[in-house]
């Protein structure tokens, strides 16, 4: 380990470091808070907790987000749900056992004590969000309802129907408007973070350019908060919002912030498949999809080519000539193993040919078996005896209908396809990234005053993340433990006077900002920001996917750069710096993925490994299951940026005191 | 299946909130009815930035109908032809090959035009602020499970937070009225404990707020709830008036 | 500002304005129809003319009269106030608006059916109430009714016949010992019969009754949902209410004295 990294990890037994950094982090008294000037960038479920928390305990806050309101962060557009170790089923589930589960599913690239303290503050985070009228989905006795999700063996996730991101992002803005009425929180809609100002190593502000006049803003802050999410849009399509970026993680980066295991990127296993060159995002849908629907393609080649050009039907494969491949591979889980097991497997199905749609990459998803199934059993309840096929299909659809009705619905309106009569289409697609700034266990960056949460940190998800986490771990962040960490740095803060937006500290950035902004406007080239980004978004996508080896990370690195060295002589923005341009704010964006993406490929060639969403096709069993290699690689990969795209690695090794690491399996 | 459509374009054009703006029609041609309305406006952008042109603005961002950002008033109708969808999940096979589609911003005067298609929203950030919460702190809450409330009103509380804040309802409503989008905040929370000590203050703060904004009175037309994205109810505007009326009648403000 | 004041000049306090000034205009048609089907009665009016003598002069019944005069008033000047103030929640219309797909029209149009209703009571109140209280053209007509047989019958008076009261109630003996009452009454059913015998009186009356229709038609469910009335155990009830009594049946009865007395 280099001494660039101190993880600040308190002593002492897991389950106690939490409980005592707490009693004796020290605390800044509440007159001094009044002075003390915090700067949150982003409005999401990490970022409008904080802010609500921090303005509650008194201090002055400022809160910023490219959207037009706080509320439209794309935390909003979570669905499953969120886990918590409430045990409310008293189905065995305990803080350890939550604990236990997320290290394990981030297939040990975690560090424990920030897991353990996710775990413990998990249960706090419902008692919020019930206290703020959040409406979780009840059973019929008035109490809180579960559901179980992948990769666990007992019910705790808390929902609200398939909108529980938006339930808690509108909880959290809520207490921020709270704040913002109350003239504690200053809220900056329509504004892009575009440089963070540090003065001495020490982070004091940030230089925001106002969205819809286009002016650069200076502000001040005793510490700046990211809670900006992550960066799947790299990838251009995926499933995150078309504005989520890594823009201001980014600068932070390249002030000196190290930027942890970026090469760890979640596929999602069931999404709608791309349909064409003009597809401009892809849509989820909800895992809980495969709880009935089994997984298939077609066993011979032919009948794939013919269902490519649309010469036969699903319905005309015959039951004996369908491959239902999870089941075949992995009869222990079948349908049900983790996201990234599903993703790779529907991958090496299309690779081999037998893709579904036009475009070759879209597996089947079939619910008539259990139509069928469920078709019966309601026949038998209702005591239909000898009931007709076409009996059985309406009773079953009608239960299909009941749980899956609104997804149903979604497929249809995107596809215009009736998912009850032909099996869904999907594939795998971008969905979470794992990696994401360096943060010590009080979640700052290695720049003084800089802090990372929720998504756009590294900390908690290791190689893969489990369903209903994220929305767990940024609100823990905001909530629960930023409150209590941010006062071991501002104690030491509190003597610092307002630094005035005239230093020259921030003219620079400035300066260094409209330079930018100068140049993109300048270069008038012949090509939209789009069509970059398509290319850099099919370079990663091919070479630092779902499926990774070294020659092919090698050429997407000189293809990053030959794009990027494109990108600067012949991009076109149009309109003016001074006015509202949305294809200047994707400019400056894309210009940052050009760079973050060929530090993906780069982290992505030095793990020569397969762990969690991280497949090196090198790196693999006989019968194709990913093999770890925590002799070499039990690291957390953090890489500090050097002028002209320059990186060196530093190493924070990976300590497991608690939890004896296993090789995990879903046969 | 997957066709192709010709069709001619009038979208409003204002270069910001001082121009006055005028409709520009665009011919596009070989649009796939696969496309979302906002990746046929993908393509229009494509066209114009490569042409020299300025782009149109709107506002979008997670295009999966969830974040409420997208918003066109479409031949007549907030979000388009279609019920119970955003303009980002209307897709083009709802329209017809040569068919003109008339696309305008939002029309309100609390929702003035940024640029193009793009307005400003805040004022429902406004109203929020003035009630829109359960005014409790992080740290001071009690079990989750120890309020048990009734699964029919934690549903309806459900329904009436699905709101995403899109504003389709004000621009629906022939008087920009704002009812339905208040309501369903005020509604959530009268309708679940945590949501009644405040349930007076919180109607008329709300109330207050929405009118000082601008927006127009409700003729109960019910257009803002045929129009909803997430078909909020009536009943929830209902529920405010009452709220409202016994909040005037019986608070000591 | 005072509560009250306060209330009422929100947007939801005027819409109950609205509500309730509108529920009691309901309530006071209700009232009208069953008095006026007195004009369908075959006496030559005396029924009806007492009636109008009572519903002038009664003191409970002046006193809500007044109360009515001032719903009338409240409702139709907050409602374009409202229309007003509606206007300029949106300074700058659409080029196209498809208001058909999401609502019904009568609901759309309240503004413009109110004030068709406005003009239509302007001009009956002119016609009848301003013509009778006030006016010279309302000429008396004398009824007697043999008190033994229940025979009756009338005579109008000359035309300069004047009394103190509306109505004069005497009891008389004939020469042959009969006993008659003798009613002297300001007979508006013959003003009515007169008017109604004008074709173009009579349309304007039946096109009016459709504004009345099609402004209950939406008016009355509506007032339920503005104070708060909206329960899927009653809406039903509400709707019936508002369809068929409100926007059918009276505007129809109402439409019908007219054309009764045209046809006549």
């Amino acid at each position: 380990m280099t001494s660039k990294l101190d993880s600040k990890i308190p002593e002492g037994n897991l389950e106690q470091k939490w409980t005592k950094y707490r009693s004796t982090v020290p605390l800044v008294n509440p007159s001094n808070k009044r002075s003390l000037e915090i700067i949150i960038v982003g409005s999401g479920l990490a970022g409008a907790s904080a802010a609500a928390s921090l303005a509650e305990l008194g201090y002055k806050v400022k809160v910023f987000c490219f959207q037009d309101s706080a509320r439209r962060a794309h935390s909003i557009a979570a669905q499953g749900g969120i886990n918590a170790a409430k045990n409310y089923q008293n189905d065995g589930d305990s803080t350890y056992r939550l604990f236990y589960d997320t290290i394990k599913g981030g297939d040990y690239r975690a560090r424990e004590a920030n897991v353990y303290r996710l775990a413990e503050v998990s249960s706090s985070i419902i008692d919020q969000c019930v206290a703020q009228g959040v409406p979780f989905a009840r059973e019929y006795g008035g109490l809180l309802s579960n559901r179980s999700f992948g990769g666990t063996q007992v019910q705790r996730t808390f929902y609200a129907a398939g909108q529980t991101g938006q339930q808690l992002l509108l909880g959290a803005y809520s207490g921020l408007q709270r704040q913002v009425g109350m003239g504690n929180v200053k809220m900056y809609a329509r504004h892009e973070m575009l440089e963070v100002v540090t003065i001495d190593g020490v982070c004091r502000g940030i230089i925001a350019r106002d969205l819809t006049t286009g002016k650069l803003e200076r502000h001040f802050g005793h510490a700046v908060l990211l809670g900006t999410g992550g960066y799947g849009n790299v990838f251009f399509l995926s499933t995150n919002a078309m504005g989520s970026n890594v823009t201001a993680a980014w600068k932070a980066h390249k002030k000196g912030a190290m930027f942890a295991n970026p090469c760890f990127t979640q596929i999602h296993p069931t999404c709608i498949p791309v349909s064409g060159d003009h597809q401009s995002k892809l849509t989820l849908m909800s895992e809980s999809l495969r709880n009935d629907g089994r997984i298939w393609v077609p066993k011979n080649l032919e009948d794939a080519k013919a269902l490519r050009e649309n010469r036969i039907k699903p319905n005309d494969i015959k039951e004996e000539n369908r491959d239902y491949y999870l089941e075949r591979r992995y009869p222990a889980f079948g349908n049900l193993v983790p996201r990234d097991v599903a993703s790779r497997a529907a991958k090496e199905r299309c690779d081999a040919g037998f893709g579904v749609n036009k475009t070759g990459e879209a597996v089947f998803l079939d619910f008539a078996f259990n139509t069928l199934r469920y078709g019966n059993m309601e026949a038998t309840k209702k005591g239909i005896h000898n009931p007709s096929e076409a009996q059985i299909i309406e009773l079953g659809r009608a239960v299909v209908k009941e749980k899956y009705g609104n997804l149903f619905d979604m497929y249809q309106q995107i596809t215009g396809v009736n998912p009850y009569e032909q099996p869904m289409m999907i594939y795998p697609a971008v969905h979470y990234t794992m990696g994401g700034l360096w943060v010590d266990y009080n979640l700052m960056t290695n720049v003084k005053g800089l802090y990372a949460l929720g998504e756009a940190n590294f900390s908690d998800h290791g190689a893969n993340r489990l369903g209903a986490s994220a929305l767990m771990q940024g609100l823990a962040d905001g909530y629960f433990v930023i409150p209590y960490t941010i006062g071991s740095y501002l104690n030491n803060e509190i003597r610092t006077k307002a630094i005035s937006t005239d230093h020259e500290a921030f003219v620079e950035a400035e300066n260094k900002v409209k330079a930018t902004i100068d140049h993109l406007m300048g270069v008038k080239g012949t090509k939209s920001v789009d069509y970059f980004h398509k290319k850099l978004g099919l370079i990663m996508w091919n070479q630092c996917g779902m499926a990774r080896n070294a020659e092919g990370l090698k050429k997407a690195i000189e293809e990053i750069k030959a794009l990027r060295e494109e990108f600067w002589n012949n991009v076109r923005v149009p309109g003016e710096a001074n006015e509202m341009n949305p294809e200047l704010e994707k400019a400056g964006r894309v210009a940052d993925f050009l760079e973050l993406g060929e530090l993906m490929c780069k982290d992505a060639l030095m793990r020569e490994e397969s762990c969690g969403g991280h497949f090196r096709e090198e790196y693999q069993t006989e019968e194709g299951e990913a093999m770890r290699d925590d002799d070499n690689f039990k690291f957390v990969a953090a890489w500090e940026y050097f002028e002209g795209n320059n990186w060196e690695m530093n190493k924070e090794d990976l300590i497991y005191e608690n939890i004896k690491i296993a090789q995990r399996s879903y046969k | 299946m997957e066709n192709n459509l010709n069709l001619n374009l009038k979208v409003w054009r204002q270069k910001n909130a001082k121009d006055k703006g005028g409709f520009e029609e665009y011919k596009l041609s070989e649009i796939s009815t696969d496309m979302s309305f906002l990746e046929m406006f993908d393509v229009l952008n494509e066209r114009l930035i490569v042409e020299g042109k300025d782009p149109v603005a709107f506002d979008h961002d997670c295009r999966e109908g969830i974040c409420g950002a997208c918003s066109m008033f479409i031949n007549g109708r907030p979000h388009g032809p279609k019920q119970a969808v955003t303009t980002c999940q209307l897709h083009m096979r709802s329209f017809k090959d040569g068919e003109t589609i008339v696309v305008e911003p939002w029309r309100a005067e609390p929702f003035p035009v940024i640029k193009d298609l793009v307005v400003d929203r805040s004022a429902f950030d406004r109203i929020m602020s003035a009630g829109g919460f359960v005014s409790i702190n992080t740290g001071n809450a009690q079990d989750a499970n120890a309020i048990p409330i009734s699964k029919e009103n934690a549903d309806e509380a459900f329904a009436a937070a699905a709101c995403i804040g899109c504003g389709a309802c004000v621009a629906a409503c022939k008087n920009a009225s704002a009812m339905l989008f208040v309501s369903a905040k005020v509604s959530q929370f009268a309708l679940l404990p945590q949501g009644q000590p405040e349930r007076s203050a919180r109607v008329m703060e709300m109330v207050a707020q929405m009118d000082n904004e601008g927006f127009g009175a409700c003729t109960n037309t019910g257009a803002c709830s045929a129009e909803c994205p997430k078909e909020i109810s009536l009943t929830h505007i209902a529920r405010m008036n009452r709220d409202y009326l016994m909040a005037e009648l019986t608070s000591n403000k | 500002m005072n509560w009250v004041t306060k209330m009422f000049s929100s947007s939801i306090g005027q819409k109950f304005i609205m509500a309730l000034t509108g529920l009691f205009l309901c309530s006071f048609l209700v009232i009208h129809m069953v008095g006026n089907l007195q004009l369908f009665k075959a006496d030559d009016g005396l029924a009806f003319n007492t009636y109008a003598v009572f519903m002038t002069t009664f003191p409970v019944i002046k006193f809500v009269s007044y109360v009515l005069y001032a719903s009338i008033i409240f409702h139709a000047i907050k409602g374009l106030m409202l229309v007003s103030k509606n206007n300029k929640a949106r300074p700058v219309k659409y080029a196209v608006q498809n208001g058909a797909a999401n609502s019904h029209w009568t609901s759309r149009s309240m503004g413009i059916l109110g004030t068709l209703v406005l003009v239509f009571i302007v001009i009956h109140m002119k016609n009848f109430w301003f013509e009778y209280k006030f006016g010279h053209e309302v000429g008396y007509t004398s009824y007697f009714t043999n008190i033994a047989t229940g025979e009756t019958g009338s005579r109008a008076m000359e035309a300069e016949y004047k009394q103190h009261n509306k109505i004069e109630e005497t009891m008389v003996s004939s020469p042959d010992g009969q006993q008659y009452k003798i009613v002297v009454v300001k007979d508006l059913y013959k003003e009515v019969a007169t008017e109604f015998k004008e074709w173009w009186l009579v349309a304007l009356y039946v096109l009016c009754m459709f504004a009345v229709a099609f402004h209950l038609y939406h008016g009355f469910q509506s007032a339920f949902q503005t104070l708060g009335i909206n329960h899927s155990k009653y809406n039903g009830l509400i709707k019936f209410i508002g369809i068929w009594v409100f926007s059918v049946l009276i505007p129809a009865g109402f439409a019908a004295m007219p054309i009764f007395f045209f046809f006549k």
